[in-house]
C-alpha cells in the first residue's frame, strides 16, 4: 500500500533510551522538548476550551443563565488569554517546529539545545503565574487589557500580565534558535532552495517572534508599572495617552496573528504534498509570500483602531495594507489547490483538515478583506462579527493545521498509527462543529450584537442556541481525538518508518527516530517531495 | 549501521560553524533587545511633542556634567571590552582577564553616580507618576518626563548589572584558562551584549540631559 513503507527502524530511539522522569525533565533533545510542549499546549487547550463551554452555555439564554455577570467577563477574558498566549503562539512552531524543524534539515538538534530547554520552563513559569492570576480573582479587562480599564480594574490583572510578558521570553528563544539553526546547521546538499515550507514558514515567524514581542513584552510591562507604582504613562490625569497604548500592543499583536498563522500555514504545505504524491507547486512563490505576509504584517496594526480617534488617513493606509495580506495569501491558497490538481489524492485525515482549513481561511480572509474597508468597519466594529471574522481565520486555520500535524506526524512522533475511522469521525465533526458555531456570530454581528455583552435581545436566541451547538459538536470531536489518540499510544498498530509515503526529508528518519535522529549524517539529492525521482526505501 | 565517526557527529560540525551560530544568536538577541527600548524611545517621542516647554524644563534637573562624565566612562570601557577581544585572540588570558576588570570598574562607576543622581531625584521629589511632588513643573508632562526618566535609566542599569555579571563570568574564565586563542567564542558574544548596553546609552542620554 505504501510504496517506501517498511524500511529499517531504529531499535533505539528517543523515547526509549533513557525513560527515567529527569531524562525527561532535563533533556537538551529538541524531540522530547517538542513532546513536552505538545503536551503543554493541549492541557492550554483544554483549559480555554473549558473557558469557552461556560461562555457559550451562558449565551444560550438571553438573561442571566448560569454565571453572574463578573464571572461572565472574566470567562471571555481568561478564554482569549489562555487561548491566544498559551496555545496558539507556541502551539505549532514549540510543539511541532522543535520536533521537526532540525530533522528536516538534517541537524542533529537545534543550535542551542541548553536554551531551548529553558525554553520550555520559562513557558511553564510565565503559565504558572497567568494560571495563579487567574485563580486569585482572574482577569475582566479582555485578553486587549485596554487602558485605562485595564490599569484600574480591580481585578488580578498584574500577575496576568507579568506571566504573558515571561512566556514571551520562551516565543523570542525558539524564534532564535529556530533562524540560527537554519542558517548554521543545514545537511551537505541542504540549499536554501531545498529548505522544505514548513521550515520556511517557521523562519518568517521566527522572525516576527524575534521582532515584535519584546515590543508587547514592554507594554504589558508598562501597564503593570502603571497598576503598580501608578506611573500614569497612559493615564489621561497625568497627561498621558491611552491610545498610545492601543498602537504598542497591536504592533505586536497583529504580526502575532501571523506567529500563529504562517506555521498553520507551513503544516498545510506539506501535508498537501505528501497527499497529493506531488511536489509543491510554486515552491518560491509560497516561501516569497510568508515573508511577505511576514512583512506587511508589520505595517497593518492600524486597523484595530479604526474607530480609535486615528486620521482618516491612517486609517485609509492602515486599511489597503491589510487588504495586501489577502494577496499573498491567495496566492498560497491558489498554489495549494494547484498542487492537488492532477495529483493522486489520498483523501486520509491529515488532508481531510487541510480541506477544513482551506475553506475556513478562505471565508475569514475574505470577511477580513471586507472589514479592512473603513466604512464597513465602522458598523462592524466590536460586534460578533469581528468575533466571527478572527475566529474563522486564526482559530480556525491554527486548530485545523494543528490537528493536521498531530494526525501526519503522530507516527513520527510515537511510533503508533491512529485509528483511520474513528479520526475521520472527529474530523468531520470538529470542520462542521466549527462552521455551526462561528457561522451564526457573523449574522449576529451583522445584526448589531456587541462582543462581550452578558445580554441580548430574545429575538438573536436562535442564533445563539445554534452557536452553542456546534461548540458542544467541537467538545464532543475533541474529546473523540484525546480518547483514540490517548488509546492508539498504548494499543495501536506500530507504525512503519514511512506510513503516508511521504518524500518529506523528515521521513529520512526512523519513526519514531533514533536518540540523534540519524545513524549516520544524512545527504540531501533530490528536492523537498519530489515524487518524480523512484527512491528505495531507506532511512539514516 | 552507526558508522564511527563523521564531522557530523559533533553538534556543529566545526569550531567556526559553532562560533558563527554564536554570533548570529547573540545579534538575534540584540536585536529583541533594542525592540524591547523602542516602545520607552516612541514613547518618548510622543510625549515629547505634546509637551515640548515642560520636558525642556525638566532636563534641567538632572546633571548633565555628571551624565557627561558617566558617557565617557562607558565609552572608555567599551574599548577595554575590545581590547579584551584583541588580547584572547592572541591567547593572553591574563592581560584579557586585567582589561575586562577595568572595564567593569568602569561600569560599576557609571552605576556609582546613577545611583548618587538617583537619590538626588528622590529627596527633589522628581519622581515618577503618582509620587511627583516637583512644584515648578506642570504635572502634566513633568510627571511623564520622569516617567520615561526612571523607565528608560532603570531598564538601562538593569542592563548594565546584567552586562557586568556576564563580564565577571568571563573574568573567571579568562583567569582559570578556559579561552584560548582557538576558543573565544564567549568574549566576543559577551563583548557584544557589553558594546550593545553602551549604544543604549549613547541614545538616552542626548534625549533625557541634552535637551534644549
Amino acid at each position: 500500500m505504501n510504496p517506501s513503507a517498511g524500511s529499517s527502524q531504529p531499535d533505539i530511539t528517543y523515547l526509549n533510551h533513557e525513560t527515567t522522569v529527569s531524562s525527561w525533565l532535563l533533556t537538551r533533545d529538541h524531540k522530547r522538548i517538542g513532546v513536552m510542549f505538545l503536551v503543554l499546549v493541549i492541557l492550554a487547550l483544554l483549559l480555554g476550551g473549558v473557558f469557552a463551554m461556560v461562555l457559550r452555555i451562558e449565551l444560550l439564554t438571553p438573561g442571566p443563565t448560569i454565571i453572574s455577570a463578573m464571572t461572565y467577563n472574566r470567562m471571555f477574558t481568561l478564554h482569549g488569554v489562555t487561548m491566544v498566549w498559551l496555545f496558539m503562539i507556541p502551539a505549532i512552531p514549540s510543539a511541532f517546529g522543535n520536533f521537526v524543524l532540525p530533522i528536516m534539515l538534517g541537524a542533529k538538534d537545534v543550535a542551542f539545545p541548553r536554551l531551548n530547554l529553558a525554553s520550555v520552563y520559562i513557558y511553564v513559569a510565565g503559565a504558572g503565574l497567568t494560571l495563579f492570576g487567574m485563580l486569585w480573582s482572574g482577569a475582566d479587562t479582555g485578553w486587549t487589557f485596554y487602558t485605562p480599564y485595564s490599569t484600574t480594574s480591580p481585578t488580578a490583572v498584574a500577575p496576568i500580565l507579568l506571566g504573558v510578558f515571561v512566556i514571551g521570553f520562551s516565543t523570542i528563544i525558539t524564534g532564535l534558535n529556530f533562524i540560527t539553526t537554519v542558517h548554521t546547521l543545514r545537511a551537505p546538499g541542504m540549499h536554501w532552495s531545498r529548505i522544505p515550507l514548513f521550515v520556511w514558514a517557521l523562519y518568517g515567524t521566527s522572525i516576527i517572534q524575534v521582532v515584535a514581542t519584546p515590543v508587547l513584552g514592554m507594554v504589558l510591562l508598562l501597564v503593570c508599572f502603571e497598576r503598580v507604582f501608578g506611573v500614569g504613562l497612559f493615564d489621561p490625569a497625568r497627561g498621558g495617552d491611552p491610545v498610545l497604548f492601543q498602537h504598542m500592543f497591536w504592533f505586536y499583536s497583529h504580526p502575532a496573528v501571523y506567529i500563529m498563522v504562517l506555521p498553520a500555514m507551513g503544516v498545510i504545505t506539506e501535508v498537501v504534498c505528501a497527499f497529493s504524491r506531488k511536489n509543491i507547486f510554486g515552491y518560491k512563490m509560497i516561501a516569497a509570500s510568508t515573508f511577505g505576509i511576514a512583512f506587511v504584517g508589520f505595517f497593518s496594526w492600524g486597523h484595530h483602531m479604526f474607530v480609535s480617534g486615528q486620521s482618516t488617513f491612517g486609517s485609509g493606509v492602515f486599511g489597503v495594507l491589510s487588504m495586501l495580506v489577502a494577496i499573498f495569501t491567495a496566492i498560497k491558497i491558489f498554489n495549494w489547490v494547484a498542487t492537488m490538481y492532477g495529483g493522486s489524492i489520498d483523501l486520509k485525515v491529515p488532508l481531510l483538515y487541510v480541506l477544513g482549513f482551506i475553506f475556513l481561511l478562505m471565508f475569514g480572509g475574505m470577511t477580513g478583506v471586507a472589514v479592512a474597508t473603513t466604512s464597513l468597519d465602522v458598523h462592524w466594529h466590536d460586534t460578533y462579527f469581528i468575533v466571527a471574522h478572527f475566529h474563522y481565520i486564526m482559530v480556525g486555520a491554527v486548530l485545523m493545521a494543528f490537528l493536521a500535524a498531530l494526525h501526519y506526524w503522530w507516527p513520527k512522533m510515537f511510533g503508533r498509527v491512529y485509528p483511520e475511522r474513528w479520526s475521520f469521525l472527529a474530523a468531520s465533526t470538529i470542520i462542521f462543529g466549527f462552521i455551526v458555531t462561528f457561522l451564526p456570530q457573523f449574522l449576529l454581528g451583522n445584526l448589531g450584537m456587541p462582543r462581550r455583552y452578558y445580554q441580548y435581545p430574545a429575538e438573536l436566541q436562535w442564533l445563539n442556541v445554534l452557536s452553542t451547538a456546534g461548540a458542544s459538536l467541537l467538545a464532543f470531536g475533541f474529546s473523540l481525538i484525546a480518547v483514540y489518540l490517548l488509546w492508539s499510544l498504548r494499543y495501536g498498530e506500530a507504525s512503519a518508518a514511512n506510513p503516508w509515503g511521504s518524500k518529506g526529508y523528515e521521513w529520512h528518519s526512523g519513526s519514531p527516530p533514533a536518540p540523534h535522529n540519524f545513524t549516520e549524517a544524512p545527504r540531501f539529492e533530490r528536492e523537498v517531495h519530489d515524487y518524480t525521482v523512484p527512491e528505495a526505501p531507506r532511512a539514516y | 549501521m552507526p558508522t564511527e565517526t563523521s564531522p557530523w557527529e559533533e553538534h556543529f560540525g566545526s569550531r567556526e560553524n559553532q562560533s558563527k551560530a554564536a554570533q548570529l544568536g547573540m545579534w538575534l538577541f540584540l536585536g529583541s533587545e533594542v525592540l524591547l527600548f523602542t516602545n520607552l524611545f516612541v514613547g518618548y517621542g510622543v510625549y515629547r511633542y505634546y509637551y515640548p516647554e515642560v520636558f525642556v524644563e525638566a532636563s534641567k534637573h538632572l546633571a548633565a556634567g555628571w551624565a557627561t562624565v558617566q558617557t565617557l566612562l562607558l565609552v572608555t570601557s567599551s574599548l577595554f571590552v575590545a581590547l579584551a577581544v584583541h588580547y584572547i585572540r592572541q591567547g593572553r588570558q591574563f592581560l584579557t582577564a586585567l582589561v575586562l576588570l577595568v572595564a567593569m570598574g568602569m561600569g560599576v562607576g557609571f552605576l556609582g553616580i546613577k545611583g548618587w543622581e538617583y537619590w538626588k531625584h528622590w529627596t527633589e521629589g522628581a519622581l515618577p507618576g503618582e509620587y511627583y511632588r516637583l512644584e515648578d513643573l506642570p504635572v502634566q508632562g513633568g510627571s511623564l518626563f520622569f516617567t520615561l526618566y526612571f523607565l528608560l535609566t532603570g531598564l538601562h542599569a538593569v542592563h548594565m548589572l546584567v552586562a557586568l555579571g556576564l563580564l565577571g563570568w568571563l573574568v573567571w574564565g579568562a583567569v582559570s584558562g578556559k579561552y584560548t586563542a582557538e576558543y573565544h567564542i564567549p568574549v566576543e558574544v559577551g563583548g557584544l551584549y557589553w558594546h550593545l548596553v553602551d549604544v543604549f546609552w549613547l541614545f538616552i542620554y542626548p534625549l533625557l540631559y541634552l535637551v534644549e
